[in-house]
Formats: C-alpha cells, sequence, structure tokens
C-alpha cells in the first residue's frame, strides 16, 4: 500500500514509538515567540537542564510589539518585559533572534519560509497554532503549548500522538478577483470550524498546483481554523523556485540534492486518506464572515443562515454570535458599512498580498471614515514595499504602511478596534473580542478588504476589477 | 505535575459550543511570564463587564454552581495554542473538563497540566446538562483507572478514551520531558542517522 506525504515526512522523524498511538518526533526547527515562551525557558531553569539544540531554534518577538516607532523603547511595561525576557533568554541559551529593528524581524510565519529555514519535508513546531502556514512547502508544521515549548527546547523532540489524515481536492480555475483566501474560507464554511479536528490534511488538486507559495501559506495557515492539526501541500517547482537563493536554503550542489529528495514527497496513487473531500474552484466567491468563528462564512453574494437551518443544540451559540456581531439571520453583509479595514497577520502580510492591494487601490481614495490599517509581515516585506513605491501608492489613496507585527490580528499591543465597531479584516479569526474588547471583526481576502477600504462598505470585488 | 485521582464533584456548566481560548483566557491577559494567577482572568471577557462588575447571568458568578468539574458544549478549546487556556482552567480550581469534543492542541495542553479532558457523547452531554439544570446538587464522578464517567444517584456512565502512555503519566504526575530525557541516546542515534543534504 502507498503512503502518504503526510506519512512519509512523519515516518522520517519518528525517533522512536511510545504507545499504541504516540511517538517521539525529531523536530527539525523551533521557532519561537514572546508571548508563549518565558515559561518554558522558566522551566528549563527549575530542572536546571539546558536547550539540547539551540541552533535550531530562532526567535522573535512579534505578538506585542508596536508598529510604529519601533526604535523607541516599547512604551506599555508589560509588552516589554515579555520582549526583554525573551532576548534575555535567547542570550543565555544561545538561540538566534531577530530582535526589533533587525532585518529579519518579523511574524514568526512569515519570516521562516522568506528565509529559507521553511524547507521541504522538515518537522516545524512553535507555540502558535498558525504555524500550520509552514505546511505550504510540504512540512509537517504545527502549533503547540507550552510545555511542549519547553519539551523541545530541552530535547529536540515531541512526543505526539499520530493524527488521521484527510485530503482535500479543489480542481478547477478561479474566478477573477477570487482568492486562496476565499478558497480556505470557503472550504471552512463547508465543514465547520471543527471539521478537520483530529485530523492532519493535504491540500491538492489543479487549482491548488496553480498558486504561488504565498497563496498556498494563506490556505496552510487557516488549516487550524477548520480544527485540523495543521495542513500541508506536496512540493513543486513552484516551491524548489521559491525556496533556492534564500539565506538558510541549501546552496549549489547540496541544494540539488535537496530537491532530488524533495521530489520524493507526494502521496502514492494508492495512498489511503482516512477522509477525502472535494470541491470544484468554479463553485467558490469572494468570502466574507458574519459570526464569531471562522467556520460562520457566506459568499459576498450570500445571506447569513435563517435560525430554522441550525441544528437545535447550535441555535444558542449561533443567536449568542449574531448578537454579538449585530446582525440577524437571513441578512445579507453587502453594503454593511465598515469602520476598520486591517491588512496584516501571518495569514495575508507577504509582500504578494501588498503588491495586489497596491495594484487595486492605484489612483482611488480611501473612503471619508474609514479607519485602515496595513501592516507589512516582515522587515523584509516592508524594505521590498517601499522599494517598490507601495508604500507611496497607499499613501497616495490615504493609509500608511506601518512597522511588522501582528498587531490588530489579536490586538496584544495598541492596536485596537475599538468597542462595537465593524473591521474587515485579512486576518484569520473572528472571535469575539480578538481585535480587542467587543471588537466585530469579518474576515476576508486582502483585495475584498482594499474594496471596502476604498469604497467604505462590504463590496463585491468582482464589480471592481 | 500533580498526580490525578479520581474526582467526585459538583460541576459548572456551560452549555456553549465552539467555546475558543480567546474566550478562555483573551491575548490581553497573556502578558504574564510565570504560570499562576490566569485564574482570575478566566472567561474574562465573560464574566465580567467593562467596569470590571461581576455579570449576574454567567455561571462563574452564580454561587449556586461549584466545583472541580466544568462541562461545556461541543468543541471546546478550539482557535489560539496558549497553554494559558489550560492554566487557567486548573488555577481557577477545575480539575476536568467535559465537553463531546475537544480541539486536539487544548487536549494536549490539558493533559500536559493534570488538567483532564473528558470526551462523552453528545447524549450523555445533554444527560448532564438536564440533570445539572434540575439540580444544582447534582455530582458526577470522574475515574481515570477505570476511564469512566458518571452520573453520581443515577445509572447513566459511560467510557471515556485516553492513550495508555498519558493516562499514566497523569497517575503518576510525571510527564514528557522526563520521559524523553530517559531516551536521549535515541535522539543521539537519530541525529546521526538522518538526512543530510
Ligand atoms: S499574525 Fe495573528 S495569527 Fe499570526 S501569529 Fe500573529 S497573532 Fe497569531
Amino acid at each position: 500500500m502507498g503512503k502518504t506525504l503526510f506519512e512519509k515526512v512523519w515516518e522520517n522523524h519518528v525517533v522512536s514509538s511510545v504507545d499504541e498511538s504516540t511517538d517521539i518526533l525529531y523536530i527539525d526547527n523551533h521557532f519561537i515567540h514572546e508571548v508563549t515562551s518565558p515559561q518554558a525557558f522558566a522551566g528549563l531553569e527549575k530542572r536546571g537542564i539546558g536547550v539540547l539544540r539551540p541552533e535550531k531554534t530562532v526567535a522573535t518577538p512579534d505578538h506585542n510589539v508596536p508598529t510604529i516607532n519601533q526604535h523607541l523603547p516599547i512604551r506599555e511595561a508589560l509588552s516589554a518585559k515579555q520582549v526583554s525576557k525573551l532576548t534575555e533568554n535567547c542570550e543565555k541559551y544561545g538561540v538566534n533572534l531577530y530582535g526589533l529593528q533587525h532585518p529579519y524581524h518579523g511574524i514568526v510565519h512569515i519570516i521562516g519560509p522568506e528565509l529559507g529555514i521553511t524547507q521541504p519535508g522538515m518537522t516545524i513546531v512553535c507555540g502558535d497554532s498558525h504555524t500550520s502556514t509552514h505546511g505550504a512547502f510540504g512540512t509537517i508544521a504545527f502549533g503547540i503549548g507550552t510545555s511542549e515549548v519547553e519539551e523541545v527546547l530541552a530535547t529536540q523532540c515531541l512526543l505526539q500522538s499520530k493524527p488521521k489524515t484527510m485530503k482535500i481536492q479543489i480542481d478547477g480555475e478561479l474566478a477573477k478577483g477570487v482568492l486562496s483566501k476565499d478558497i480556505i474560507l470557503y472550504i471552512i464554511s463547508q465543514i465547520s470550524s471543527s471539521g478537520g479536528t483530529g485530523y492532519f490534511v493535504e491540500y491538492c488538486g489543479s487549482a491548488i498546483r496553480s498558486l504561488s507559495m504565498e497563496a498556498r501559506m494563506t490556505i496552510c495557515n487557516m488549516s487550524i481554523e477548520m480544527g485540523a492539526r495543521g495542513g500541508m501541500i506536496a512540493p513543486d517547482q513552484t516551491t524548489f523556485d521559491y525556496v533556492e537563493g534564500r539565506e538558510f536554503a541549501p546552496q549549489g550542489e547540496s541544494f540539488n540534492n535537496a530537491v532530488a529528495y524533495w521530489k520524493t514527497l507526494f502521496s502514492d496513487d494508492d495512498a489511503v486518506f482516512d477522509k477525502e473531500l472535494y470541491y470544484k474552484a468554479e463553485d467558490i466567491e469572494p468570502m466574507v464572515t458574519y459570526g464569531t468563528n471562522p467556520g460562520m462564512g457566506i459568499k459576498v453574494t450570500g445571506t447569513i443562515p435563517e435560525l430554522s437551518e441550525i441544528t437545535e443544540t447550535g441555535k444558542k451559540s449561533f443567536m449568542k454570535s449574531l448578537d454579538y456581531m449585530g446582525f440577524k439571520p437571513g441578512e445579507s453583509l453587502y453594503g454593511k458599512s465598515v469602520d476598520w479595514v486591517f491588512i496584516g497577520s501571518c495569514t495575508n502580510a507577504r509582500i504578494e498580498d501588498l503588491r495586489m492591494v497596491a495594484e487595486f487601490i492605484k489612483g482611488k481614495k480611501k473612503a471619508e471614515g474609514v479607519n485602515v490599517l496595513v501592516i507589512p509581515g516582515s522587515k523584509q516585506v516592508e524594505k521590498q514595499a517601499i522599494e517598490e513605491g507601495i508604500d507611496k501608492v497607499l499613501e497616495e489613496a490615504g493609509f500608511k504602511l506601518r512597522e511588522p507585527g501582528c498587531s490588530a490580528c489579536l490586538g496584544m499591543n495598541e492596536d485596537k478596534v475599538p468597542r462595537g465597531e465593524y473591521c474587515i479584516s485579512t486576518s484569520n479569526r473572528n472571535f469575539e473580542g480578538r481585535q480587542g474588547p467587543g471588537a466585530r471583526t469579518i474576515l476576508a481576502s486582502p483585495l475584498m478588504a482594499a474594496a471596502a477600504a476604498i469604497t467604505g462598505k462590504i463590496t463585491d470585488i468582482r464589480e471592481l476589477v | 505535575m500533580e498526580k490525578f485521582n479520581t474526582v467526585v464533584s459538583t460541576v459548572v456548566p456551560l452549555p456553549i459550543s465552539d467555546v475558543d481560548t480567546d474566550q478562555i483566557i483573551p491575548a490581553r491577559f497573556l502578558k504574564a511570564t510565570t504560570r499562576e494567577g490566569f485564574g482570575d482572568n478566566l472567561f474574562r471577557d465573560w464574566r465580567y463587564d467593562t467596569d470590571g462588575n461581576p455579570k449576574a447571568d454567567f455561571v462563574l458568578n452564580n454561587s449556586e454552581y461549584s466545583g472541580e468539574i466544568l462541562v461545556a458544549g461541543k468543541n471546546f478549546g478550539s482557535g489560539s495554542s496558549r497553554e494559558h487556556a489550560a492554566w487557567a482552567i486548573y488555577d481557577y480550581g477545575f480539575k476536568v473538563v467535559v465537553s463531546s469534543f475537544f480541539a486536539d492542541i487544548f487536549k494536549n495542553n490539558s493533559l500536559n497540566n493534570g488538567l483532564l479532558p473528558v470526551q462523552v457523547s453528545e447524549e450523555f452531554l445533554e444527560s448532564i446538562f438536564e440533570k445539572v439544570e434540575a439540580d444544582k446538587s447534582t455530582k458526577l464522578k470522574v475515574d481515570l483507572v477505570a476511564q469512566t464517567i458518571s452520573i453520581e444517584g443515577t445509572d447513566l456512565s459511560e467510557s471515556f478514551e485516553i492513550g495508555s502512555y498519558k493516562k499514566t503519566c497523569l497517575l503518576n504526575g510525571y510527564d514528557d520531558i522526563d520521559y524523553i530525557l530517559d531516551n536521549k541516546d535515541k535522539i543521539l542515534e537519530y541525529e546521526k542517522n538522518s538526512i543530510k543534504f
């Protein structure tokens, strides 16, 4: 019997088996940030042990850093403390840190791929659920808790039970104005925010093959939003071309050897998945979410479900959610005004996203009264955006390109959406209070967000491109 | 980690599905650098109003409900991987969380902190909610050795699953790091033989 991509990579990393369902897995790369690592280092200290392979961990502060004046000390005391703790711990244990102002600083899931640290066939973990992003390269990448961060620091291994496998195949061609963000929002709306729990997903099909690496990362990034442990895409020429020449990628002869190995990383024709789902790209339209979990998504031309369409046990949560959002069953979101537009996060703050936004808004002006936050995913994205004149295009439209970080994706820094206000956001979570206490989040693609920034309303991007 | 013993307790019911970890502990309370004290902000925005006053209609503010067992709706602990969610629940005083479905990372985080996630069928979950609604002093018994959960004073009982390794860890209060470090020679052996370009 053939093997799935997931099984091939998993088996390559088993150090030993623990029980019928649990293995000790070797971890090739470990990313850490300021919020979920301090207690892990404290744990090492308590045990009196060190970091086994410090060169395999990379650190960056991203979650609570300000996105203006990063050259100044962080004003908020607790955030400043977490960032200085990270610096201290990295120095003490010899871990590589890309701190604020470093040319490689940025959101952890953006810098790994752009530096070539993320490569096909690896195991990658981080104390952050969107580690699934790296799966776009054909890696097993997933988020872990702080005890597990400590475990990886101490042993470079992780005890894990093997998830089930799911194949999601999307064939066909996407319509103009429909992006990979719409693909993933569509899938999650079909299977719900828990439909992938217990599974590791492989995305495949002609619609996936035709996507750039950036677009693939957006899809894998949101695997966790259907509850999946992670998502991966078999590496192909697009992947190899992306990795080639990056700072930490294998070079020259080693690169050729690596590619030869990476080419073996695909699911065999007779491989068996525990579950298979098939979708057509033609059925996918620009998406928006109306509720408080990412599974509550509809086509921009669609309507919120009627109460009668919701299962008996789900009614209470459904109404609680709509109440929070200020929407009614059966309503359409099309034409509703927004107060904020957030273009950023590890889902959609790569250079390709900013390019797309800039190309669309060029020569247009921001709608009166709308607040727009454009946050590059990393220092490198910021630099490239400036080199390409994207910052100027944004300024002419009335926006400003800020400095990199997670920002209003989770509102741990000053960038928050005020209570009760609506924000169309390119991030990945519309949970209650995610973008600030009482904030109301509508998830969408970068083009849909840019369109709303110009019109001040939820707009169908297809009418404008 | 503390050893897990059989728990017999009244319950705190939270019949809401898809409770994500941003609700369990909002991001703005993640700025501590130690593990303690998160219980104070457990379910912060459901529990307190904007002025910090307890909301009367939230179950943690209802003194008629208490106990070491939290019973929640389907798909509990989704979203962010923050272990702070498990710390907050444990710090508040819960030893067990019961639901008909748990998010994967939350489940791992709980097990790594001596908090037992017990997955039951939808029907059993409904029976618990019904019984507790009818009588707030209803107790549940969670027996890890036998892997059973039962509603005291009734013949309603179900068995639950847990991997044999994790079960041993919980019963003995030891963790993954101890276990893996005991296998260090295997790690070194793996490193010697792994693929390099
Ligand atoms: S951008 Fe948002 S989702 Fe991504 S790592 Fe930061 S907080 Fe998490």
